[in-house]
């Protein structure tokens, strides 16, 4: 059981993971998430990326934004990259080569280098059970690359590989489960998160480092650039898609699902989950749904948003 | 000297050696005709013979994205692969040696598909000639174990900092007994002692070891521009350059402890004093040379053979110096050349001659693709051909 209290006064003295001067956009929300998680490391930490916008814009040689030792190795294989690190660690520690009792290891990856071409690595990462904790930070798109598609696209969502054209509304397919995929290896903690809930994130993200396993937190990471909206609403929008139900706030800790935060107050109280419209209708990748002809697409994204948030629901044993 | 005869395939020889070695992590994936050495290794570590952690991975390409970030840690590391699985790993082949990771590799030569075929050749091998990994070819198994010792020190000279290859010939090596003399397991602790990160001055952070250090954090894999990476990559070249006195005094120590050593490290000539004409090789294939050339040395006959063993750093200087009485140099690659002069090792040879003052005739013999088999009657043939020859020629030795 994690004895972890987040205090923000404390917090406030915690010298900064990331630092200020990095080159993500104003208003991207990857560098909030990234700030969160790293408020909750406990002792040493190594943090891997994999290629994207975050690693892009914070390791412009010969500058860097991080204050933790940090590598970036390629796009679809931050798993392994970190499996290595941690044996790595831990091996030299048994041979009595390491300063350290205990090194935690980050890896964080954008839903590209997670949900499509990263998904090998993170399966067999998963599988043989390094100690550490993955951060999907989810933006729904390749960012780096000009928001093109991704298995985390969804439905209806324009992108520049799923333009909303005359004849192909934007993405015909529904995002990925991947948290769920996640689940299915057994491992032991997995969460969704966001920076608008951030007391829920660095409690999550807590609780993840503390267990001896591989863990996995989803983070949704709104982009102002890719999903086309201005960008003071990042974590209104993060707020939104909680409403709506659109991204759940859960957990499961070791075979038990848990809603928490908002999502747990909506599972209680049903009138406050709100339609998906609200988190769609100020996002202008979206934006061609509000015609007569694509309102069909709505009523479907709904449907599936619904459907995914009534099997949580009777998944969860505080609901 | 110690001597302790064991009864070792190639691959086996490899596994002993990566044993004795202190390796802290090994990771690799199974590919027929490197998997012996990944079987051998884990017996090793489920019988508790070895301190080492192994990564049974999903993939070639994730077998060394695990060493890339074990080595980042400081940690000594070792894979194994051959053809397709070191086709995966080509994008990581690169980011290995431009973070300069000292990694040690056994490649066990196979050809690529398509089409699919489990034999030996060297495509895979040479595929990555400009990845800037140091490449040993070795002769056989004796040979295979020795180097992979010399590649751990070579990897991890301070000068040096760039990820090693040691290749062997799949079958033809990799899987026919041989005799191996090995080292006492102290005897090779020494001789490559711990691997020390080495140490960089950081402007604020002062001098500390380049390595993945919550105390001295580092940025590794940054993003790095038209104003810088030219540099980056101007430095690669001097360690590739800076690796050639290494092997060689490491070839020398390794004599110091063993009583073996090849050659000058880079290159191993037989008959060279005298020959008219001689043949370059690499891998099993010299000792067959090796042999007809004896055997036409006994009838008079002025020829020898040069055994290629680095390819990279190619010994350009060694290869024009030993061969430089030579009038037929018969260059043997056992890799395809499509659209271009010749095989790699050829047009490297060219090469080296260009810039000599010297013109010998040069003609390239292409042989041994998917395993064809090169018996002794067809070297001898090449030997018989070779003076009757332009220069120039591409020829396809042993194809119907
Ligand atoms: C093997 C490989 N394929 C393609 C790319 C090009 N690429 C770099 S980043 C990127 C998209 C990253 O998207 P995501 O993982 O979602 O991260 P984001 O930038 O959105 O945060 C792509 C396609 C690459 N670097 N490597
Ligand atoms: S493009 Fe999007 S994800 Fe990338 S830095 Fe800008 S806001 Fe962030
Ligand atoms: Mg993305």
């Amino acid at each position: 059981m994690s004895t972890f209290r987040f205090n923000i006064r404390e917090a406030a003295r915690k010298p900064l993971g990331l630092l200020p001067g990095h080159r993500l956009c104003a208003g991207c929300a990857e560098p909030i998430v990234v700030k969160q998680v790293l408020l909750a490391t406990r002792g040493p930490t190594i943090v891997a990326t994999a290629t994207g916008c975050l690693e892009v814009s914070t390791s412009i040689y010969p500058y860097t934004s991080w204050n933790v030792p940090w590598i970036h190795v390629a796009f679809e294989n931050v798993a392994a990259v970190a499996s290595g690190i941690e044996a790595a660690s831990k091996i030299l520690r048994e041979k009595g080569r390491s300063k350290y009792d205990h090194i935690d290891v980050i890896a964080f990856a954008g839903d590209g280098g997670t949900y499509d071409i990263g998904i090998q690595a993170l399966s067999g990462a998963l599988e043989r059970g390094h100690d550490f904790l993955y951060v999907l930070l989810d933006n729904e798109a390749y960012m780096n690359t000009g928001i093109q598609r991704s298995g985390g696209t969804p439905l209806g969502a324009s992108t520049t590989t799923t333009p909303a054209g005359k004849v192909i509304p934007g993405k015909p397919e529904n995002k990925k489960p991947i948290a769920d995929i996640v689940v299915a290896h057994r491992v032991p903690y997995v969460a969704t998160a966001t920076p608008a809930h951030y007391l829920d994130l660095i409690r999550k993200a807590r609780k993840a480092l503390e267990v001896n396993g591989p863990t996995f937190i989803h983070a949704l990471s709104p982009c102002p650039r890719g999903w086309r909206y201005s960008e003071s609403l990042t974590i209104d929008i993060c707020k939104k898609a909680v409403e709506t139900c659109y991204f759940p706030l859960w957990e499961y800790d070791n075979g038990v699902y848990r809603l928490t935060d908002r999502s747990l107050a909506i599972a209680k109280n049903p009138g406050m989950k709100k339609p998906v419209e609200e988190f769609l209708k100020v996002q202008g990748r979206f934006s061609h749904l509000f015609t007569p002809q694509n309102q069909w697409i709505i009523k479907r994204l709904q449907e599936y948003v619904d459907a995914v948030w009534e099997n949580l629901k009777s998944k969860c044993e505080n609901v | 000297m110690n001597k302790i005869v064991m009864g070792l395939n190639g691959n086996e020889a490899i596994a002993f050696a990566v044993k004795q070695c202190d390796v802290d992590v090994v990771s690799a994936y199974p590919i027929t005709p490197q998997t012996i050495i990944v079987e051998k290794f884990s017996e090793f570590i489920a019988d508790g013979e070895v301190k080492c952690s192994f990564i049974p991975v999903e993939s070639e390409h994730s077998a060394l994205s695990v060493c890339v970030g074990a080595a980042a840690l400081g940690a000594r590391t070792f894979t194994a692969t051959s053809s397709q699985g070191l086709a995966l790993m080509w994008e990581m082949l690169y980011i290995a040696s431009g973070l300069r990771l000292p990694i040690v590799m056994a490649i066990v030569n196979r050809a690529l598909s398509a089409p699919i075929n489990i034999h030996c050749d060297h495509s895979d091998s040479m595929g990555c000639r400009d990845s800037c990994w140091i490449q040993i070819y070795c002769e056989d198994a004796q040979e295979a174990y020795d180097a992979v010792i010399q590649a751990f020190k070579i990897a991890e000279h301070e000068d040096v900092q760039l990820p090693v290859m040691v290749t062997i010939d799949g079958f033809t090596i990799s899987h026919t007994l041989q005799r191996v003399e090995v080292l006492p397991d102290d005897v090779v602790k020494r001789f490559v002692g711990v691997r020390k990160p080495v140490e960089i001055e950081i402007p604020g952070m002062g001098k500390v070891p380049m390595i993945l250090d919550p105390e001295n954090p580092l940025t590794f894999g940054s993003l790095d521009l038209y104003d810088y990476y030219f540099e980056h990559k101007v430095q690669q070249h001097e360690a590739i350059e800076k690796s050639r006195p290494v092997i060689r005094k490491i070839n020398d120590e390794y004599y110091e402890i063993s009583g073996r050593r090849y050659g000058d490290g880079f290159i191993d000539g037989y008959g060279l004093e005298d020959a008219e004409v001689a043949v370059i090789v690499l891998g099993s294939t010299a000792g067959t040379v090796r042999s007809i050339v004896k055997k036409l040395r006994n009838k008079g006959k002025k020829v020898g053979v040069l055994r290629l063993r680095t390819f990279r750093p190619f010994p350009y200087r060694e290869i024009v110096d030993a061969l430089k009485d030579v009038e037929v140099i018969g260059v043997m690659d056992r890799s395809g050349a499509y659209g271009g002069i010749g095989g790699p090792v050829y047009v490297e040879t060219l090469a080296a001659f260009y810039n000599s003052k010297r013109k010998p005739k040069i003609i390239n013999y292409i042989y041994g693709l998917g395993g064809r088999d090169t018996p002794p009657a067809l070297i001898e043939k090449m030997f018989e051909e070779l003076p009757k020859l332009e220069g120039g020629e591409v020829k396809f030795l042993g194809v119907r």
